[in-house]
């Protein structure tokens, strides 16, 4: 790259918009896949491969996809959870397939509204 | 594939004298192994300030934050965490042996009180990678300034800003950048001060290593307000790290165009020389690094003429510390009102009227959490060592704190709720410095620290001057005979006497501070002295000439049986004893080197 004007500034800041966001832990949504051993055998992958599909295409910079271990539910794997900061509780939706999470991306992530039919409960599990 | 997990891996000195790349390696091999590197990236890092448990990593955007790992834990690690989802806990922060581990870092208290500006992208960024840099605001201020603020504009926001000098001498950096633009001339030079040379401070290190080009941004705004087009940076060559990062990140920013000439279309053209510093203390003096640029040998001169008028090549010169610097750009960035929100007093009419803003200190000594932090001007000594430092170690009581490096003073427990701030640490004797911070516990004796500091500033003086070549000498001789029990109390009066002449008379700041931990020390902890001199006692036990080392015999036959290892410690073959009895030491032979207290297993070896 040769010498940059400060309009190119702005560019290279949209560019590494998302990586910043990741770093700083910083999103709107927050989609978390169950990778325990069932969650693996169930086809967890494929689901995380499918997540991350849709927000390359739909170039989201604003969430973030971690994974977590079993959540005790394997007849139901594989599972996500979904947790937006304006929503007071995070959803899990049960059973999924690449075709489930589009569009849990179409209605819950990008327009707020729960997708009742996978979802399976509301709320984290209490804590002792 | 874009990534989904950011490993950022600490690569400050620290955590690579530690292994930390090592460490990357292995984890790019096991994700490789696994089908991961297209979702786990790994980025290496400036230093993340919590040397004391590196090598230290940080999985984002969950912010888990791992310390102390081997190569050998890697492959673990990667199974757990990012196959399985199970984040490791034996890898995690522990704040004491009771409480469960804590996995993120924002919930450890080492990181929760601490307020970034000069260090705001440690951590976050790849400091070798310049885009990184310009993803978080960077270049912004200059941009800002260039194109927004007249020369004159950046110099009132400065001194709006409070902003003072960081390298220890709290000069208000607006008012130097000012007396500097009036001073006729074409050729005129900003410097950039990275000769740190305090033993145990590494916070301009630092901030080269996560951040070179904050400096680099902070020199340019600075040259274009005062007019000047050619910056040097005098660094450490012992910082090799840093020093490799300044000199990628001014490479880099030359390919943009953000030195050289028109930089960013405008006439304003700036460049950086990097020169680095054979390691001699006075060369951090600003008119001795300056001789010492110009070829000459690293000797301060008097400052009748200021060095904004004369100072390298005799032209007018701004030169200001790393941590100064990196500063700027946020300044002119977020504007002068934002930093004086944060510190203390009100430098609304008087630049002197407060410190503002954060100051980055290392933290060392006998706190449980070593490290660089940076807190906001103003918080109590106190929060520093007990909330972030999390306490002293191994349940022992506090003695003294010492800021400021070898020339600063030791602060008793009884002034830990003294605010930090430049005029506060002055007023009891000590100073800011350029953030040195060593913590002693009871253990400690001040008059062996005092003797510490005056040999590193004694070997350490240039020589041009007498008050400082010979004075700190005889101080020295002197401090070294009251820990041997040679001192007599008219030695005292004599030191306090020497030390008033030495900081009179002395040409630069080097002698001028020089005697500071020793007058503390005699304000502050007399009767210590006092013991060393009339009952030739050291009460801290720690100068061992002035002990008596005895064996209690019970707890040597009965816990260790006579196990003997004390004899063979011992050089003069002055403790003598039968095998699996109890043994007793010759104090005729005895040359109290201590080493048999050091060796005992079962503490059976008493100090008297």
């Amino acid at each position: 790259m040769g010498k940059i004007t400060i309009a190119d500034l702005e560019k290279i800041r949209e560019s590494t918009k998302r990586t910043l966001n990741l770093r700083l832990g910083a999103g709107r949504a927050k989609i978390t896949v169950h990778m325990g051993t069932c969650g693996i055998a169930a086809g967890a992958r494929d689901i995380l491969s499918a997540i991350m599909k849709e927000i390359e295409e739909r170039k989201l910079i604003d969430v973030i996809v971690t994974n977590s271990g079993c959540a005790g539910l394997c007849s139901k794997e594989p599972m996500i959870t979904v947790e937006l900061v304006n929503q007071p509780a995070p959803v899990k939706y049960v059973d999924l397939t690449s075709a489930k999470i589009k569009k849990i991306f179409d209605s819950h992530i990008m327009n707020n509204e729960i997708v009742k039919e996978y979802a399976i409960a509301m709320g984290s599990e209490q804590t002792a | 594939m874009a990534y989904i997990t950011y490993l950022m891996v600490c690569a400050g000195t620290g955590c690579v004298a530690n292994q930390s790349m090592k460490i990357k390696e292995t984890l790019i091999k096991e994700l490789d192994k696994r089908g991961l590197s297209n979702e786990v990236s790994v980025v290496t890092t400036g230093c993340n300030g919590f040397c004391g448990v590196g090598p230290i990593m940080v999985v984002q955007p969950d912010g888990i934050f791992y310390q102390l790992l081997k190569a050998s834990d890697i492959p673990y690690l990667v199974d757990e965490h990012f196959i399985k989802g199970r984040p490791v806990k034996k890898l995690m922060y522990i704040p004491d042996a009771k409480k469960p581990p804590i996995p993120k870092m924002s919930d450890i208290d080492f990181f929760k009180k601490q307020v970034l500006i000069a260090l705001r992208n440690r951590g976050l960024i790849d400091p070798e990678k310049i885009e990184e840099y310009i993803a978080r605001e960077g270049y912004s201020g200059l941009a800002k300034a260039l194109t927004e603020l007249k020369p004159d504009e950046v110099i009132t926001e400065i001194k709006k800003s409070g902003l003072r000098g960081r390298g220890g001498g709290g000069f208000p950096t607006g008012i130097k950048w000012e007396t500097m633009k009036k001073v006729p001339g074409d050729k005129r030079y900003v410097i950039c001060n990275a000769d740190e040379g305090d033993p145990g401070a590494f916070m301009d290190r630092s901030i080269i290593e996560s951040d070179p080009h904050s400096v680099i941004e902070g020199m340019l705004i600075g040259a274009y307000a005062m007019g000047s087009s050619d910056g040097y940076v005098y660094i450490r060559n012992e910082y090799p790290i840093a020093l490799e990062r300044l000199l990628k990140a001014i490479g880099q920013a030359r390919e943009y165009g953000l030195l050289g000439d028109n930089i960013f279309g405008t006439d304003f053209k700036f460049d950086i020389r990097v020169i680095r510093g054979a390691g001699a203390f006075v060369c951090g003096e600003s008119t001795a690094l300056m001789a010492s640029i110009e070829g000459s040998p690293g000797e301060p001169r008097a400052k009748y003429v200021h060095t904004v008028e004369k100072g390298l090549f005799d032209c007018p010169t701004c030169l200001n510390n790393v941590e100064t610097w990196a500063n700027v750009p946020q300044i002119i960035m977020k504007g002068a009102d934002w930093f004086t929100n944060i510190g203390t007093g009100d430098v609304t009419h008087d630049p002197w009227g407060g410190s503002k803003g954060t100051k980055v200190f290392s933290l060392t000594g006998k706190v449980v959490n070593t490290g660089l932090v940076e807190v906001p001007m103003g918080i109590s000594l106190r929060e520093i060592i007990f909330d972030i430092g999390g306490g002293i170690k191994d349940g022992k009581k506090i003695k003294t704190v010492q800021t400021g490096g070898p020339s600063g003073g030791f602060i008793p427990e009884s002034m830990l709720d003294l605010p930090v701030d430049f005029d506060e640490l002055t007023k009891v004797g000590s100073m800011m410095g350029s953030g040195g911070m060593i913590v002693a516990d009871e253990d400690n004796c001040v008059v062996d620290m005092a003797k510490y500091f005056l040999n590193f500033t004694q070997e350490e003086s240039c020589g041009k001057c007498v008050p400082c070549r010979e004075g700190t000498k005889r101080m020295y001789d002197i401090l070294e005979n009251i820990t041997v029990g040679k001192g007599t109390e008219e030695d005292l009066a004599l030191l306090e006497d020497l030390s008033g002449m030495v900081v009179e008379s002395s040409l630069c700041a080097l002698g001028g501070s020089a005697p500071n931990p020793v007058i503390t020390s005699l304000k502050y902890f007399r009767n210590e002295y006092l013991a060393h001199v009339r009952d030739k006692k050291c009460p801290a036990k720690a100068c061992r000439q002035l002990n008596t080392y005895i064996i209690d015999e019970e707890i040597c036959a009965t816990l260790g049986h006579g196990c003997d290892v004390c004899t063979k410690s011992c050089p003069d073959y002055a403790i003598y004893g039968e095998p699996k009895k109890a043994h007793h030491i010759d104090q005729l032979k005895c040359h109290k080197c201590g080493a048999c207290f050091d060796a005992c297993n079962f503490k059976a070896i008493k100090i008297e």
